[in-house]
């Protein structure tokens, strides 16, 4: 394949036809912000912040949407482009409230990022009235909370549903400063096509959607990622286990459309993300459990297992192997399994090991 | 699985997800995709809106019906005779695979036999489906030029299961369906590990790999490797013939790790007085389920997020499963349990992590002979990977079969009615199944954020039923079967045809299973839960 000569910030840079600028330069090593960009969806073009300049060419480019020609010359921080990027943030900042301490996304927010590499503290182009957050906060389901004050349009979260979901449970509603991402008018998010598959949360780059249930569980930096996959059903999903080591719980789970190694791609449904607090349950068995008199008392694990291996021996010795049977799991690991069924063979002598297969 | 076995030589799903891009056709039968697999839902859909056809077959108009070319809503019950229609419109017009047939398959003429009888007219006489819809479907099928199939439980959860799962091999093989990316028979499993849990020998009948425990030459090699005497040779019982010999008290003890048959299982009535016969039970799981009030013993297990291992997923494929938070208390990963266990009843196991016993596992499995912990952490492999510089197999039966003469074999199949069938006292034809925000006995997703979305039992009843009835949304109806009764409330929708309700199996206090029954396929042993004739009636 002929690579494409072009020139980033005065470096020569081969592209790969049909590749867009952004893609180049990233390619290449060279930053440029976006926001409503990601790479696991379909390019919008809608947030301007990956304006560049191009030589020869008399208006700024969205380098995530514009394929790149040989022999492009390419300004990606020139002070042209740097005015106009800023200019675009700012316009943004207008609508969005700086509330940023409080707010779940503080710390991987890509708005609060690029307002920072521009250096940005305010909108300066704000006035009284011309701004329309004044939203109530939705919180009505138990899975992830809206809040359209801080919505930047970016369109992330309905080309997810889209195109990773695909359901369409979501668009862009009404025009200008009352334009917001709703479900369709007339009904409520818990009565649309939404499955709270919250792939949509996962990529908002602000903190209009969050996880409702990782609300002050620890912020993004305090987090550690742990790699596994999902115990629901068949599928196999790549999830990482987000883990606040500070109380030893789990705050988020997470999935990475960029994972060599996720056979989801990314993708997920509500029981992958959000259906992970029974870890925590008050209702978890900690102790063994000894039945006496119609009741179960606590118990330590050496009397637990002496007890079992007594009884077990016992029918064995009375009744034969094949008195004892084993039901396995399908719900546990392939070690697990393979140890109960050794347990069964090896140990107790029977072949009466089963587990729903069927179920 | 057994049908699969038995046709092909191996009984997992045959393509791995990759290949549903490259499918011109998706038949789905008896598998609601996007909430039981909601993932591959996606991707079935991604694909037809990319121009592949959808062919759709459920008695419930399912969400994916929405999407497709054509959409069939067959009897229950009648897969075996939708399936040997499409067969016989294939032969008619002569669309099937003959080159592929000639090299690769047996037993050609006897399916052409059994399936000549299933005129559209005769089949859609059975089924309740139009002739032309019959043909619109085998029609598409045969075009292909990749069609793939993907069934769940609504094709295995019969009485006629294997049957069912034998008739869409055939139709596979019939087309040449088999064999190359976008194709295949695939049968989405239901449970993370229910594939892991069939490899490693979780089965009566065989070893890990499906290496049998009749054969002397298996058992003296795994007897060698584990260090230990002689093996038992004679097939075991099954789940449900446990039960049986339980309830009969010729099963004394019972040792039930990480299952709530009191919630999952069929016939929940005979469930809780086998379990209270039995002299001893012990059950090893996270939370004191249903099942566990019953033991006399109960220990505490890590759960998912608090240990280290391997699930196989539908595709073969093996992946990690890592630790990330601690377990609760003197909660311990199930694997320390059983080799601590194992080690008070006599065994020398010495084993100091999961890896170790994944090792163990590669060490008597052919199939998982090249796999190890330390491999798995650089991406998941999927059997056959036999050896430690083979890349796995994502796809079967390239070029042969896994029988011993390489070929696949036709079984054709004859359609017999059901176990049961709604009459004048039952009316009704009830069928169980998961809904997406909750998992079988509910005991994890009842604890997370879907339990307060989906708090308790609905029952899906068509209209006109409802209107009969007087009942209104919301309303308390009672599902009453030869078995049990249950109650619930009334979700009146057309995804159930007529004189059909469906009930999730989630909620233990409202229990779907006091319905069912514990009918099952005498070949594969798997509960028929999918026809239960019952009456309806306002509670």
């Amino acid at each position: 394949m002929q690579g494409i000569d072009l020139t980033i910030n005065g470096k020569k840079v081969v592209a790969e036809p049909g590749m867009t600028i952004l893609q180049a330069a990233r390619k290449a090593g060279i930053h440029i912000p976006t926001l409503c960009e990601h790479p696991a969806l379909p390019v919008a073009g809608a947030c301007r912040v990956c304006l560049v300049e191009v030589e020869k060419n008399p208006k700024l480019l969205t380098a995530c949407s514009s394929p790149v020609a040989p022999g492009m010359v390419i300004h990606t921080h020139s002070p042209r482009v740097l005015e106009a990027r800023k200019a675009v943030v700012e316009l943004i900042l207008i609508r969005h409230p700086l509330d940023c301490f409080s707010c779940p996304s503080n710390g991987k927010c890509e708005l609060q990022e690029v307002a920072y590499e521009l250096g940005i503290r305010d909108s300066s182009f704000k006035e009284e009235g011309d701004t329309c957050n004044s939203y109530a906060l939705e919180d009505a389901n138990p899975f992830y909370v809206r809040d359209m004050n801080k919505c930047i349009l970016c369109g992330r979260c309905i080309r997810a549903c889209d195109s990773l979901a695909r359901y369409h449970a979501i668009d862009f509603q009404n025009r200008g400063i009352k334009a917001m991402v709703q479900p369709p008018v007339g009904r409520d998010l818990e009565h649309s096509d939404c499955t709270f598959c919250g792939q949509c949360v996962q990529l908002c780059p602000v903190g209009a959607l969050s996880e409702k249930a990782s609300a002050g569980q620890g912020r993004p930096w305090e987090l550690e990622s742990v790699k596994s996959t999902c115990s629901y059903c068949g599928v196999g999903c790549e999830l990482n286990i987000q883990v606040n080591r500070k109380t030893g719980r789990i705050a988020n789970v997470t999935t990475d459309y960029q994972s060599p190694t996720g056979i989801n791609e990314g993708r997920c449904c509500v029981k992958g993300r959000f259906a992970w607090q029974y870890v925590h349950s008050e209702d978890r068995l900690t102790r063994p459990l000894i039945k006496e008199n119609g009741s179960f008392r606590e118990a330590g694990w050496a009397e637990a297992l002496s007890v079992i291996a007594g009884r077990m021996n016992a029918i064995k010795e009375d009744f034969g192997s094949d008195a004892v049977g084993f039901f396995s799991s399908a719900r546990c690991t392939n070690e697990e399994n393979f140890l109960l069924q050794r347990l069964s063979r090896e140990v107790m002598g029977t072949n009466n090991v089963d587990h729903c297969a069927h179920l | 699985m057994k049908g699969l076995g038995e046709t092909f030589g191996s009984g997992a799903m045959t393509n791995d997800f990759k290949s549903i891009k490259e499918a011109d056709v998706l038949f789905v039968v008896g598998s609601n995709t996007t909430e039981t697999h909601p993932v591959i839902g996606s991707w079935i859909k991604e694909r037809k809106a990319d121009g592949a056809k959808l062919i759709v077959c459920d008695p419930r108009k399912i969400e994916l019906a929405k999407y497709a070319d054509v959409y069939i809503r067959h009897n229950s019950g009648s897969d075996v005779a939708l399936v040997n229609g499409m067969m016989h419109v294939i032969l008619r017009d002569n669309l099937h695979n003959a080159a592929f047939i000639d090299e690769r398959v047996e037993n050609f003429e006897a399916l052409r036999k059994v399936v000549e009888e299933y005129t559209p007219e005769k089949t859609s006489e059975i089924t309740g489906v139009p002739a032309e819809l019959i043909e619109a479907a085998a029609r598409t099928y045969a075009a292909g030029p990749n069609s793939a199939i993907f069934y769940t439980m609504g094709i295995t959860q019969h009485q006629s299961g294997t049957d069912n799962v034998r008739s869409l091999a055939n139709l596979a093989l019939l087309c040449g369906m088999l064999g190359r990316p976008g194709t295949g028979v695939n049968p989405l499993r239901g449970q993370n590990n229910v594939q892991g849990a069939c490899d490693m020998g979780a089965l009566p009948n065989v070893f890990t790999g499906y290496q049998k425990v009749e054969n002397a030459d298996v058992r003296s090699r795994m007897s060698g490797l584990w260090k230990c005497g002689e093996l038992p040779a004679a097939p075991g019982l099954t789940l449900v013939k446990m039960m049986e010999a339980a309830g009969t008290g010729d099963l004394k003890c019972l040792y039930i790790m990480g299952e709530n048959p009191m919630v999952t299982d069929p016939d929940t009535n005979h469930v809780r007085h086998a379990l209270e016969n039995l002299e001893f039970l012990v059950v090893q799981d996270i939370f004191l389920t249903e099942t566990a009030q019953l033991a006399d013993v109960v220990l505490p297990a890590a759960c998912w997020a608090e240990k280290e291992g391997t699930y196989t997923n539908t595709t073969r494929t093996v992946q990690r499963v890592r630790k990330a938070v601690e377990a609760p208390g003197e909660a311990r990963s199930d694997w320390e349990i059983l080799t601590d266990l194992a080690n008070r009843l006599g065994a020398a196991w010495e084993f100091k992590s999961a890896s170790e016993v994944f090792d163990a596992i590669a060490a008597c499995t052919p199939s998982y002979a090249g796999m190890s912990h330390e491999r798995l952490d650089e991406g998941p492999l999927s059997w056959p990977c036999p050896a430690v510089d083979h890349p796995g197999t994502p796809n079967l039966h390239v070029g042969r079969f896994s029988r011993p003469n390489g070929k696949a074999t036709f079984v054709p199949c004859e359609w017999k009615e059901p176990h049961e069938w709604p009459d004048e006292e039952f009316p009704f034809l009830a069928t169980t199944g998961r809904i997406l925000y909750h998992y079988h006995s509910g005991s994890m997703s009842r604890r997370s954020a879907p339990g307060e979305f989906v708090r308790e039992l609905f029952i899906e009843i068509n209209p006109k039923d409802a209107e009969a009835l007087h009942v209104e949304e919301d309303a308390m109806i009672r599902v009453t079967s030869r078995r049990g009764s249950v109650s619930g409330k009334a979700k009146i929708t057309d995804r159930v045809p007529p004189k059909m309700v469906f009930l999730p199996f989630h909620f233990a206090e409202a229990g779907a299973n006091v319905l069912t029954a514990a009918v099952i396929d005498p070949d594969s042993e798997t509960p028929a839960y999918k026809i239960n004739a019952v009456k309806v009636e306002t509670a």
